[in-house]
């Protein structure tokens, strides 16, 4: 077409309508569309979006935000906060409280972890510490030798000993978590009742977690593949029941306690007592509590 | 059996949930990530700062960025217990981890160096484009799909006058000096996962972040390095053995030794620094003697002797730096001399991630590694000498495919090669 316009010709004139129209309506059109399709794009999205915020603002959002409020504010006077307290005085090492948290939480027995365990220490006269923790604990300390790993043992005479105890651990359910502190995902977090929870269908199973935790509390679950680790039974707590490990210890070395109970006898064991904590130095805050507790214990 | 059981060996006292959890993909995860990082400091040395010798390589390694990148990212995905869930992390990143940042730095990352080498070979593809559309009907099946591709990857975009090319190299410019942080932080947030683990006695430093940096770039240098003089003179012999057949069009330049010379001192600066680095925090941690000591020192000193200081320090740092620092540096020292600084860098990945994990947290119990080498079942596939080895290669497999399409080397215009 361009062809047409004489050399001489300019642009502009009414002489030549077709070419002249020609490039003006390609360059509408082209900016137009740009312009009408960036228009039409925006009262499509803010179509879509108007109705979903409105519902979400009149139904969903101001509803769940006054419920929430609401529930917080009763939540305060009568939310526990669940303190754990142990009493290494009185265990005698039979490995019931393991057992008993594995049934109940579906570990299984032949798993080389478990969300407590019961450790023995041995203190020989020169000073020098032996623990061991043979399957958790879960099948007490039936053999007098010091279990080493690889298979190995050692026999230790009993005048040797200077002092022997048993201490068991579970989660700390720290203040101050560094498990969910590093989770990537949120999917590990801290209940109002104290207790630290994961969600099993969320966790990535990166094992920050696991790493991350000073107490050693954490490993995967081998059917879930998610971190795992004990809830004080938060399923049985939060129905007024005790945790499995407490119910099963016949010596009442385990207890679980309510600090924002003044009634509670283990919130006053804790508020009036002499208790110690696990690695205090992390600056977790554990509401593990130990009575007897001794510096080789880390 | 639980997770980590499988290469984990107690001995003494270990807490019955203690494993090695962080196995060899994550020595390969940081050791990936150095090189991706590395090989953009090493590209934008030439970009942003100018230094013209570097010219011959600053295109090899922006490329080689590029490809290594999803090694940054398979390690990561072998290594996670549900890898169909690593979405989450960009859905509900929680920001008081370290890694919950990884999703948005690494996209971050990855545009900024997509969006520096398009501008880089715009007129690349532009020119290659129309050089195949204007064979015509002649052309093979081959040559239409690369046509095609071509005139994809301009976007559209058809400009090459002066102005333009002026406007993409200011573009390369900015994209190179934007990448560099984001690269290093890339890197340097891998080692703020390992230094702010405060339940790890041998992880917790804040040199942690530096450290990873400064051997990363080690790494992306060497790797750049070794792959420059092994590719150019691959294509060098072809060149001559297609010369003697009288097919070649143009012969292929052999290795630039001047590049090699200034690659390598760029190389001994940060392998210097790496290494004072390193022995700083293990001199820091010997005299401050905190409880830990007790058991580090047996780590470090006894247990990991060879793993630290014959395989990482003597190996891996101390000849390759003889090698380089000694006149007359010819091209067969500076290959060895690479590989072993790459092997040396992978070996301190090794001895952070492993080492770290080696030790129980009571401080009075050790813990072995084996390294699961015949994949019986997909856990020793995934996290075994197999998965790493895949994660290794396969970078090195998508670079053979992405130079087809971003020519690393300067070529003669309209060479179909």
């Amino acid at each position: 077409m361009s062809a047409d316009i004489p050399e001489s010709m300019p642009h502009g004139t009414e002489t030549s309508p077709a070419v002249q129209q020609q490039p003006a309506e390609s360059g509408a059109r082209r900016a137009v569309s740009r312009r009408d399709f960036l228009k039409k794009t925006g009262l499509l999205a803010a179509g879509i979006l108007t109705p979903a915020v409105a519902l979400e603002v009149i139904f969903g959002l101001k509803g769940a935000g006054a419920a929430q409020a609401e529930g917080l504010a009763t939540a305060a006077k009568t939310t526990p906060h669940w303190q754990f307290l142990v009493d290494t005085n009185k265990c005698v090492g039979c490995g019931f409280c393991v057992k008993a948290c594995k049934l109940e939480n579906e570990i299984p027995y032949t798993l080389n972890a478990s969300r407590t365990w019961v450790e023995r220490h041995v203190i020989t006269k020169d000073g020098e510490s032996h623990v061991d923790s043979p399957h958790a604990g879960q099948y007490g300390f039936t053999e007098p030798e010091i279990d080493l790993g690889e298979g190995k043992t050692l026999a230790i005479a009993p005048e040797d000993i200077s002092k022997a105890f048993f201490v068991p651990k579970l989660c700390n359910q720290c203040n101050h978590p560094p498990c969910v502190q590093v989770c990537p995902v949120g999917a590990t977090y801290k209940s109002p009742d104290g207790v630290v929870l994961v969600d099993r269908k969320w966790c990535i199973g990166c094992g920050y977690c696991v790493n991350a935790c000073p107490y050693g509390a954490r490993f995967f679950h081998p059917k879930y593949h998610t971190a795992e680790k004990c809830t004080f039974c938060e399923h049985r707590i939060s129905k007024g029941l005790k945790p499995a490990c407490v119910q099963a210890c016949a010596f009442g070395a385990r207890q679980i306690g309510d600090q924002n109970d003044p009634a509670d006898p283990v919130a006053e064991v804790v508020a009036t007592r002499r208790v110690e904590v696990l690695k205090a130095e992390f600056g977790t805050d554990p509401q593990c509590f130990y009575l007897g507790m001794d510096a080789e214990v880390r | 059996m639980v997770h980590g059981e499988i290469w984990t060996i107690k001995e003494l006292w270990v807490l019955p949930n203690e494993y090695i959890i962080w196995a060899i993909q994550i020595v390969m995860y940081p050791f990936m990530t150095g090189l991706v990082a590395g090989s953009f400091v090493l590209s934008s040395l030439y970009h942003v700062f100018g230094i013209k010798k570097l010219e011959g390589i600053a295109r090899f390694a922006l490329v080689f960025s590029f490809a290594l990148l999803p090694g940054a990212l398979i390690p990561l995905l072998l290594h996670l217990q549900h890898p169909e869930r690593s979405i989450n992390v960009m859905m509900t990143p929680h920001f008081t981890s370290a890694i919950a940042a990884f999703g948005i730095v690494f996209s971050c990352y990855f545009a900024i160096v997509a969006a520096e080498i398009w501008f880089l070979y715009r007129r690349h593809f532009i020119d290659h484009s129309r050089y195949l559309q204007s064979l015509g009907k002649d052309r093979t099946f081959g040559q239409r799909v690369l046509q095609l591709v071509h005139t994809i990857l301009t976007l559209g975009s058809f400009e090459t006058s002066e102005e333009s090319m002026r406007k993409d190299h200011k573009a390369i410019k900015l994209l190179a000096s934007a990448g560099i942080p984001v690269a290093l932080f890339l890197h340097g947030y891998a080692g703020f996962i390992f230094g702010s683990v405060k339940a790890n006695a041998l992880w917790l430093t804040p040199l942690m972040p530096v450290i990873f940096i400064v051997s990363a770039v080690v790494s992306g240098i060497s790797l750049c390095l070794l792959s420059y003089i092994i590719v150019s003179e691959v294509r060098s012999r072809r060149g001559r053995r297609r010369l003697g057949k009288g097919k070649l069009k143009g012969a292929a330049p052999s290795v630039d030794i001047s590049v090699i010379k200034m690659t390598s001192k760029f190389l001994l600066i940060f392998l210097a620094t790496a290494v004072s680095l390193e022995l700083l925090d293990l001199v820091f941690r010997g005299y401050t003697a905190l409880n830990s000591w007790r058991i580090l020192k047996d780590a470090l000193y006894v247990r990991d002797f060879r793993n630290i200081f014959i395989l990482q320090y003597g190996l891996g740092a101390f000849v390759p730096l003889v090698m380089l620092l000694l006149p007359r540096l010819t091209l067969r020292r500076t290959v060895v001399a690479t590989l072993l600084v790459l092997w040396g860098v992978l070996m301190m990945r090794y001895n952070v991630v492993i080492g770290g994990q080696s030790f129980s947290q009571t401080f009075a119990g050790y813990m072995h590694y084996k390294l699961p080498v015949i994949p019986y079942d997909v856990e020793r596939l995934k996290e075994g000498l197999v998965g790493a080895l895949i994660v290794f290669s396969f970078p090195m497999l998508l670079f053979y495919i992405y130079s087809k399409v971003f020519p690393v080397f300067p070529r003669q215009p309209h060479s179909p090669d």
